[in-house]
Order: structure tokens, then C-alpha cells, then sequence
């Protein structure tokens, strides 16, 4: 997460110097952005208009966020597509040439390293993975494809997330060709001699697109989109509400090397092959304990939450049950615009987990009460047919 | 009316008709904050030392705590951020105003800043 420490101390101008800037750093500055330091880089936590306003606007118009610090990492080489099924649950046997899919790193005990987004390509397979694992990942896959396969980080490239109902038209504006798109689904498209790398995918629950580029043509298209009248600039903050209110996972707090994707509710991952029935041999890291939290359940399970009244619970909250006993952790925790109520996720027991369930939170000191609801919090509306 | 008063922790302090100290926070404040959603407020009668948290803001991004800037006896709290805590954002001099209390020493108000030390303070941060 971003620094959380809200009103800054008037006397720390500390500030170091090794933090990253995204090459739209300027053009942020110019728009009033409020700059944080995230994953090692400054990024826009939100601009002048707020978090409340730029969420509202995504899910009635179209939001551009700079996330420029996630990691792209291009794997070249023969049959990379069948190497990457080494680590990672999903069925990449039945995953095609630009489509994409949402899948995980997995540790020997069934934990997650990292989410992230599949691409395969004719070229070979592109990754989007989270900034703060990204070298993790990259040694990752360098250590398992050894010399088979030239994995790199595109140190180059930027990338945009063009979010919201009236993203689409505003994309088809400049390039029309992306209109055939469908929800994870990508291409490869030219705009004054540059290539785009383009997803219809992203992390708000609303139609949109992810935008590849290098970094040499960022400013000029994100100029370019903010000429549409529906699209505004929006940040991080907006980002994570957003995302919390599509009960979409943030790594690092809904998903560690402490969680397995079947507690998170990923457990739709898990290819099919590799059930019982099936009989495919499973070779992804932790697979034996993922198969049998699958058939057998699990010790807790990741679940959406309403909070009676209007005091946010955030993540690190300890969830009790009526009795008082602790039963888990809030995992992510805050207030959702467009539900307009405090919202969140925990980890809890199967047993504490039927939506309906009454289930409490100690915030300073005071008995919050929760009730279990299914996730998202705010229906997604994907571009699927 | 007095002048107002403000702290390094951005909140700024006046004395009413009835000489009791009304605090709430500064505009500054507000904006670093972002939107406020909830304001959690003291109990009235409630006994407060300088320095101990006495109230917390809940922004869409955090939770931050506001410390006493004087010690004393709270005397009224602002009911209409319960509803409306926005009002902290839109008026946060004014209608926002959080709580007042009485002042063991009145005299502590004269070691805040004036408003032009204030508004230098965050021009240099």
C-alpha cells in the first residue's frame, strides 16, 4: 500500500532519492497530482478533483491511470507457453494467441508469489505481474527456463489502464480496430508508426483496455485520449477503491505466500485437467495441497463484508465472532463511492462464511458490525460478447 | 472574536463568546486528507490531556488521528459531521469545526501560530 501516514509532518521535508518516476511525471505534476511513493516509484495517488470523484467518474465515464510501475516481462523462446505451465495452475493448453488470463505464481506449499495477467503471443508470451515482485518474478523464470527462453523486463515500455463505459469509444477514436475486442482479449496495433500492445481487460470491474508502449511515445497518446471529453486522469487511490468494490484482489494484502488461491475463491484457477477425473499429472508448485484443499475445503476462505454505519474498517482489523472469539483478519477494508458505505474482504472460516453471517470488528476500541455478503460489491461489466 | 490559532498538526484553535476553545482542522489539512467519510468526535464531558488523541478523520484513504492542542474539558462536539462529514472538506474553518472545550490554561493558546506563521510553514513544506 501507499503510505498511509495522511497529514504529513510539516517538518519532514525527508525525501529519498532513490524512488523511480514513471515518464508521465510531469504531465502529473501539471494535472495536480498528488504524488506517494509506491513499489519504488512516485505515483499520482490521486489528482486535484480526489479519490471520491475520479471513482465515481470511472464507473460513469472513463478513467486513464498511469501504471507504468507493473512489471511487463516478455518470455522469448520455442514452447515457452508449455514451460510457463510449470508454474502456474491455470490450463495454458487451452489458452489462445492473444487472449489472456489471470492466473498465479505458486510456492511449494501453495502460496501465491504474484498475480498476474498471461498473453501468449506469436512472438512468445507476455506478462503483466505486480511492481513489487517484478525482479522476484523475473529471477523466478529466468532460474526455471534457464536457456531455453530470454526472459525481459520491457524497462521500456509504459503501460496505461483506460477504465470505464466510455472507454471504448474513446480508444475506437484513435484506433478503431479495437472495437473487436473482447473482455481478455488482446492486439497489436499501429498508431503513427508506434506499436501498441493492447488488452481489453484491468482491475476496476468496468469495461476497458490495457495500453503497452514505449516510453518514448506515453506523453503525446495519453495527450491524445485526454482530448476525449469522458476521460479523465485518475490515481491510485481510485484504483484501489475500484478494485475493493469488484472484490478483486490486491497483492500483498488479499493475496501472500501465507494464502492459497483456493482461501482467496481462485480455485476457478485450477485447471480442470488436473481434477481427479481428469487425471492430467498437475506440475505447478504446491499442486498436491491445492488439489486437496479442492476436494477436501479449506481452514478459511477469502469473503466480502458490509459494515453497519459509516466508520471504515481496514485491513489489519481482527475479525470476532458474536461470542467475541477471533475467527480472522481483515484483508482489505474501506469506503466504497459508488456502494457508498464502508466495505472489505477478511479471511475467515467456511463455517463463519455464509453470506447473511453477523460477524464484528474492533476499531479503537469499538464492536463494529459486519455482515457476510458476496462479492463483487459492484457487478462487473465486462465487455464479454 | 479572537484571532485563530494554529498547530503543526494542522489544526486551528478559537475562542468563543463563551471562552471556551473551539478546534477543528485547517484547510490544509482537508486537502491532504482528501474525502472525509467519518469523524469520529469525543464524548462531551470527556477529560483531555494536550496531546493524547481526542478525535480521528477517516478519509477514503486513511485514518488519522487529531491530537489535543490544549488540556481540558470538551464542552460541545460538532453533531453535524455525523451526517455529514463532508462538511469537514467543504467548510473545515467554519462549518466543520469539530469540538470546543475549556482550557486548564488559556495561556497555552498564545504558544500556537499565528496565521501568517502558519500559511509560511506549509508554503516551505
Amino acid at each position: 500500500m501507499w503510505e498511509t501516514a495522511a497529514l504529513p509532518k510539516l517538518k519532514d521535508s525527508s525525501m529519498t532519492h532513490t524512488i523511480k518516476t514513471t515518464t508521465l511525471h510531469a504531465l502529473h505534476q501539471q494535472h495536480g497530482a498528488r504524488l506517494v511513493a509506491f513499489a519504488g516509484y512516485h505515483l499520482p495517488i490521486q489528482y486535484q478533483h480526489g479519490i471520491k470523484h475520479e471513482h465515481l467518474h470511472t464507473r460513469q465515464h472513463a478513467s486513464l491511470f498511469d501504471v507504468s510501475h507493473m512489471g511487463q516481462i516478455q518470455i522469448s523462446g520455442a514452447d515457452v507457453l508449455a514451460g510457463l505451465q510449470h508454474l502456474v495452475p491455470s490450463d495454458l493448453d487451452t489458452l489462445p494467441t492473444d487472449h489472456s488470463r489471470y492466473s498465479v505464481l505458486t510456492n511449494a506449499a501453495g502460496g501465491v508469489l504474484d498475480d498476474l495477467i498471461i498473453t501468449p503471443r506469436t512472438d512468445g508470451v507476455r506478462l503483466i505481474v505486480n511492481a513489487a515482485c517484478k525482479q522476484q518474478d523475473v529471477a523466478c523464470l529466468r532460474q526455471h527456463f534457464g536457456t531455453d527462453a530470454a526472459i525481459s523486463l520491457l524497462d521500456d515500455h509504459d503501460l496505461l489502464a483506460l477504465q470505464g463505459p466510455a472507454a471504448a469509444g474513446a480508444l475506437r477514436d484513435i484506433i478503431p480496430a479495437v472495437d473487436a475486442l473482447r473482455f481478455m482479449q488482446a492486439g497489436q496495433y499501429h498508431v503513427n508508426g508506434v506499436e501498441l500492445f493492447i488488452t481489453r481487460s484491468g482491475y476496476t470491474g468496468e469495461d476497458g483496455f490495457e495500453i503497452s508502449l514505449p516510453n518514448s511515445h506515453t506523453q503525446p497518446f495519453v495527450e491524445q485520449l485526454l482530448c476525449a471529453e469522458a476521460v479523465r486522469l485518475a490515481g491510485l487511490g481510485a484504483r484501489d477503491s475500484l478494485r475493493l468494490e469488484a472484490g478483486l484482489c490486491l497483492y500483498g494484502q488479499d493475496l501472500t505466500p501465507d494464502i492459497t488461491p483456493v482461501e482467496a475463491g481462485l480455485g476457478w484457477l485450477i485447471a480442470k485437467k488436473y481434477r481427479a477425473d481428469e487425471g492430467a499429472s498437475p506440475c505447478f508448485p504446491g499442486a498436491e495441497l491445492l488439489l486437496r484443499q479442492l476436494a477436501e475445503g479449506v481452514e478459511k476462505v477469502r469473503v466480502g463484508l458490509r459494515v453497519s454505519g459509516r466508520i471504515p474498517v481496514r485491513a489489519g482489523a481482527t475479525v470476532t465472532a458474536a461470542d467475541g472469539a477471533a475467527v480472522g483478519r481483515i484483508s482489505s477494508g474501506g469506503y466504497g463511492p459508488t456502494v457508498a458505505a464502508p466495505i472489505a474482504m477478511a479471511y475467515v472460516p467456511p463455517s463463519c462464511a455464509r453470506p447473511g453471517t453477523a460477524l464484528y470488528a474492533e476499531v479503537r476500541h469499538q464492536r463494529l458490525a459486519l455482515t457476510v455478503v458476496p462479492l463483487p460489491f459492484v457487478e462487473h461489466r465486462y465487455h464479454t460478447h | 472574536m479572537s484571532e485563530t490559532k494554529y498547530t503543526e498538526e494542522h489544526e486551528w484553535l478559537r475562542v468563543n463568546a463563551a471562552g471556551e476553545v473551539v478546534i477543528g482542522i485547517t484547510h490544509y489539512a482537508q486537502e491532504q486528507l482528501g474525502d472525509v467519510v467519518f469523524v469520529e468526535l469525543p464524548a462531551i464531558g470527556a477529560s483531555i490531556a494536550v496531546g493524547s488523541e481526542v478525535a480521528v478523520v477517516e478519509s477514503v484513504k486513511a485514518a488519522s488521528d487529531i491530537k489535543a492542542p490544549l488540556s481540558g474539558e470538551v464542552t460541545a462536539v460538532n453533531d453535524k459531521l455525523h451526517d455529514a462529514p463532508e462538511l469537514a472538506n467543504a467548510d473545515p474553518e467554519g462549518e466543520g469545526w469539530f469540538f470546543a472545550m475549556t482550557a486548564q490554561d488559556i495561556a497555552a493558546l498564545d504558544e500556537y501560530m499565528d496565521e501568517a506563521a502558519y500559511q509560511q510553514l506549509i508554503n516551505a513544506s
